[in-house]
């Protein structure tokens, strides 16, 4: 059963195969049997699981259900879950229960989805690696030596793994894409203001926005179709028709415009990676896609100000964690200050007190203007890259991740390298436009991502030319050893 | 752009964040290193462009003023770290 | 030498919407503790502000009340500091692009005379929680109820220049935001409440002297003992060859007196960012208009009127219309009445003596306009004279009826038949010869004591200007 898509599963509870229970039980016992492997999930829901699938085995017999109703899913720990510990991969919130859903957890509920747990992630969504995790790291199943990526790696290993069919991430600077190019499975950033932010513990609030990862763009169109959509407790959400994002999967992409900006194909590219990319843009292009050389002329800034944007807002996001109303408090504050400082300073891991003492640096007095307004126009030129390429063509390609999956520890100890680890993915959170990563071979026998980056509210037509792909494709069908 | 000890503690202050002496000097390079990556946002000319603060072009939407919260004191305070009568405790706070 | 004191205040009035600027709670008063605190208030990981648009209306009804631009693009920035009853560590309010740019009111002066006062600009911003400081095992405890609450922060140009200037424009921008019905005003429950930046000095210098932000000043009576204790203090220190310092400082009610906040000494540095979980507001010339349509009558422009249609004095105008209550009542009097000035004698003495001595808002008012005005028309038509009329207002104000049943019920119906007259003038005529002589002899003053006679013997319901005449007819005789 573990190795059916969403899709498949799906036919198979209408069709009386099985019960939500019976697939529930059998995701359950898996990630039981495996994870201690991989170490991906932080909260196993269990009993929630199982009364979830009773109702939506009732909701199967009443033939009320929908594409997901009855669907074991995994929740990055970042979306509040009412009853349930939802932790932000910290140890600022190990006990904190949520009082509410997420919207986004609510609309899974509302779909009949079966929340299977909640899945390690980097502190706070800050990290690469999904080694500043609480925790502790995960795993790649493809190589447990090495990291999954983050900052929703326990999504991308869950999903790689076949221990859950889909899971939910969030992408600030990459935290989607990057996971699933280090998994080998698809994982989809949408336009800014496509899902709702409530619930989903901020870190850049500029920047967040969540999205599935999946084994196929199929099964992402179907997670997407229940995420996707207008919340007025968002200011942020876009008020923009949800599609039917598997109706056009099937779309010919004869004539399709793709740009390709020599930036990403430059400096700090694995050549190895680099050949699978470019195997992947031949396939398309047997498959009648038109490439197109572009440049986005900023990109090599686009790390240095979200380095700034990034941090300024998390270090004001992360105030409300003070030992006050929930969360983590030390032992007998002495005063006021104290309680603040040793809360915060016990609670927060080392990668989050560095971002947020570069956002408060860079939002002090005397510095405003040299950082955060600077980064700020620096967002409107990279964004502006983005605007001009998309007059020429329809989609952009590239690499998602400079390199496969590196090994645990190699980058912990320098910050800089592991932020370089995202150069092909933060500036679309900068611009807030949509992007996808899709499997797209392997180089040394660990995978190897493939970025599409759309136009504004083109998320379809990211999910058509995924779809079109793993058509011709079978690199999504690959099982890593030991988890077959 | 580099940041010593003393600046160090000026932001951890700030930031009401505890860090233990001998970690300042680690915290000092690594964000002396941030900071000069961030520095190369400066070989680009931006006196003309106008910031972006957000990624869409949006307005504010207006919510109707109308009450839809009701009282769930008792459970948002089952997560509260020290609470009596209904008050969330903290030190004394001297004005 | 000769000093000159500076004067500029921020105001923050809260605004009197039904839920909270950015979340559905509720903003009613006195409830318990944190039960109106929703999770938007609170803080909680995840939730995420939404602009109440009643708010931005009521900031607009502002600025179109002292002509100011209202900005067809505002934007909320966060305010960031650490404290307990500011659940998020930052405040939501508007920095750079404040919805209400530049404006100005006029106020009046004692001395009749009146001064325009700049408003540099008009915020909106989100109230903190509480902190109570009784014990609770010796700590502090907080309640966030409040927080959240819709806030508009009013601040004034340095224009200034006397404690009783800064009082009168006080009260102005709180006659404002009552007309305006875009607050209640109410200084006790902190919905009005002021900061005043006070400097002094030479006279003829240019330069402004350093000054002290005086915190939270809830009453009138407070901001002028407040300020005139700070300007003292100023004076005193810098005639002692000592020097003011920057800081903020509390007014001490108890002590009448301003001391320094140790709390707030370390330099705030606030870290200002547009808020990225709210988007720009955009405010249409369509809205600003249709915001316009439902202004109403303001102060400036019913004194005026007030004067002109009524023939009133400019202060009994003045008095009249410094509430809108105020001048409802008033016209209401005068509409069913006619008489304008006996009504705005009736109006600004009796029933305002009443309402402060009672400490009641005029629309409790035992006594309705209706009521006075059926009171006044039976002084008009002589039923009863002045001062039966204010034991008629007593009676009123007991609760023991309209004029007209007090009037029958007590029997104080003047008595205007002039053969019973006669007849009472006649008898006390015949009781006092001994005054009659004196009054026969010159003595004019006896008069008096004739009409104090009748007035006795007819429970005061005699109309004194007819006893006269009948007294000197019959004296003269």
């Amino acid at each position: 059963m573990h190795n059916k898509t969403i899709a498949q599963l799906a036919a198979g509870l209408r069709a009386g195969e099985y019960s939500s229970q019976e697939l529930t039980r059998a995701i359950l016992d898996r990630i039981a049997r495996l994870d201690g492997r991989l170490n991906s999930f932080i909260t196993v829901s269990d009993e929630l699981a199982l009364e979830q699938a009773r109702l939506a085995d009732q909701r199967l017999a009443a033939g009320e259900a929908g594409p997901l109703t009855g669907i074991p899913v995994a929740q990055k720990d970042i979306f509040c879950s009412d009853g349930v510990l939802t932790t932000c991969g910290s140890r600022m919130l190990e006990n904190f229960v949520a009082p509410y859903d997420a919207t986004v957890v609510e609309r899974f509920n509302a779909a009949g989805a079966v929340l299977a747990g909640k899945t390690n992630m980097d502190e706070f969504a800050m990290g690469s690696s999904n080694e500043t995790s609480y925790y502790d790291p995960v795993r790649n199943p493809w190589n447990t030596d090495t990291v999954p990526g983050g900052s929703s790696g326990g999504s991308a290993a869950a999903v790689a793994a076949r221990l859950v069919p889909g899971s939910t991430g969030t992408d600030t600077g990459g935290s989607i894409r990057q996971p699933a190019a280090l998994c080998g499975i698809t994982g989809l950033k949408p336009t800014y203001g496509r899902v709702s932010r409530y619930g989903m513990i901020a870190f850049a609030s500029s920047l967040d926005q969540a999205g599935p990862l999946a084994r196929s763009a199929e099964d992402a169109a179907i997670l997407l179709g229940a995420m996707a959509g207008f919340d007025e407790r968002d200011s942020t959400s876009i008020e923009h028709p949800v599609p039917d994002y598997t109706a056009t999967l099937a779309n010919d992409l004869k004539g399709l415009k793709v740009g390709l900006p020599r930036e990403y194909f430059s400096v700090g590219l694995d050549s190895e990676v680099g050949k699978a990319v470019e195997a992947a843009i031949d396939e398309y292009k047997r498959i009648g896609v038109e490439m197109v050389d572009i440049s986005l002329p900023n990109t090599h800034l686009a790390v240095p100000a979200y380095y700034v944007v990034a941090p300024a807002e998390c270090s004001s996001n992360l105030s409300r964690f003070d030992g006050v109303r929930f969360g983590h408090r030390c032992d007998n504050p002495k005063d006021l200050e104290d309680l603040y400082k040793r809360s915060r300073g016990e609670g927060f891991g080392p990668e989050v007190k560095r971002r947020i003492m570069i956002g408060t640096y860079a939002l002090s007095a005397g510095y405003y203007d040299a950082y955060y307004l600077k980064a700020q126009k620096v967002r409107r030129l990279i964004s502006d890259d983005f605007r001009q390429a998309f007059e020429q063509v329809d989609v952009i390609m590239g690499p998602t991740s400079p390199s496969v999956a590196f090994k645990l520890g190699e980058r912990t100890d320098d910050p800089i390298t592991m932020y370089l680890s995202d150069i092909y993915t933060i500036a679309v959170n900068l611009a807030g436009l949509p992007g996808m990563s899709i499997p797209a071979g392997f180089a040394n026998q660990l995978p190897v991502g493939l970025q599409i980056i759309g136009n504004y509210f083109d998320e379809a037509r990211l999910l058509n030319v995924a779809h079109q792909f793993q058509q011709v494709t079978d690199y999504h069908q690959q099982i890593p050893v030991g988890f077959e | 752009m580099s940041l010593d000890k003393t600046d160090v503690n000026k932001i951890a202050h700030l930031a009401r964040l505890d860090i233990a002496a001998p970690d300042i000097d680690v915290y000092a390079s690594n964000l002396s290193s941030i900071l000069d990556l961030v520095a190369q946002m400066n070989s680009v000319d931006t006196d003309a462009v106008t910031p972006m603060a957000h990624p869409t072009d949006a307005v504010q939407r207006l919510r109707e003023d109308k009450v839809t919260a009701v009282d769930q004191r008792e459970k948002f305070q089952a997560i509260a770290p020290q609470v009596d009568a209904g008050l969330y405790l903290v030190p004394k706070v001297i004005e | 030498m000769q000093w000159e004191t500076v004067i500029g205040l921020e105001i923050h009035t809260q605004l009197a919407t039904r839920s909270k600027i950015f979340s559905g709670a509720s903003t009613a008063y006195g409830a318990a503790p944190n039960t109106q605190a929703c999770a938007v208030d609170l803080g909680l990981p995840g939730v995420l502000p939404v602009l109440n648009g009643e708010v931005v209306n009521m900031a607009i009804k502002f600025g179109l009340a002292i002509n100011a631009e209202v900005a067809p693009l505002s934007v909320f920035a966060r305010k960031n500091y650490f404290y307990p009853d500011l659940p998020k560590g930052y405040q939501i309010s508007q920095y750079e692009l404040p919805i209400v740019g530049k404006g100005e009111v006029t106020i009046e002066l004692d001395d009749g005379s009146s001064k325009v006062i700049g408003v540099t600009r008009a915020h909106l911003e989100e109230d903190a929680g509480k902190s109570l400081h009784e014990d609770f095992h010796g700590m502090t405890g907080i309640d966030l109820n409040r927080a959240g609450t819709p806030l508009l922060e009013i601040v004034s140009e340095p224009d200034m220049c006397s404690a009783q200037e800064a009082v009168a424009y006080m009260k102005k921008i709180h006659s404002l935001v009552r007309y305006l019905e875009i607050s209640d005003g109410n200084m006790q429950e902190g919905s009005f409440r002021c900061d005043a930046n006070v400097s002094v000095r030479p006279k003829g210098q240019q330069k402004l002297g350093t000054r002290t932000e005086l915190k939270n000043i809830n009453s009138f009576r407070f901001v002028e003992r407040a300020i005139e204790f700070e300007v003292e203090r100023q004076i005193d220190l810098l005639e002692d060859g000592g020097k003011v310092v920057q800081e903020t400082r509390l007014y001490d009610p108890a002590k009448g007196e301003t001391r320094s906040m140790r709390s707030k000494e370390e330099a705030m540095d606030y870290r200002y960012f547009p808020d990225p979980d709210l988007l720009p507001v955009e405010i249409t010339t369509e809205h600003i208009e249709r915001i316009r349509a439902t202004l109403p009558e303001l102060p400036d422009a019913k004194r005026t009127r007030f004067v002109s249609a009524y023939g009133l004095s400019d202060d009994d105008a003045g008095f009249l219309t410094a509430s809108r209550d105020v001048a409802a009542y008033y016209e209401q009097v005068v509409a069913e009445a006619g008489d304008a000035r006996l009504a705005a004698n009736w109006v600004r003495g009796e029933l305002a003596g009443y309402l402060n001595r009672e400490n009641t808002e005029i629309n409790d008012s035992p006594v309705s306009a209706a009521m006075l005005a059926g009171l006044i028309k039976r002084i008009q038509d002589n039923t009863i004279s002045g001062k039966i009329a204010k034991d008629v207002f007593e009676g009123m104000w007991q609760g023991e009826g309209d004029a007209d049943a007090i009037i029958e019920s007590k029997g104080l119906r003047q008595i205007t038949d002039s053969g019973a007259l006669e007849a009472l003038v006649d008898e006390v005529i015949a009781n006092n010869p001994e005054q009659v002589e004196q009054f026969r002899a010159g003595k004019d003053k006896v008069l008096g004591f004739f009409v104090g006679q009748i007035m006795k013997a007819t429970h005061g319901k005699a109309n004194p200007g007819q006893i006269n005449a009948l007294l000197r007819k019959k004296l003269s005789d």
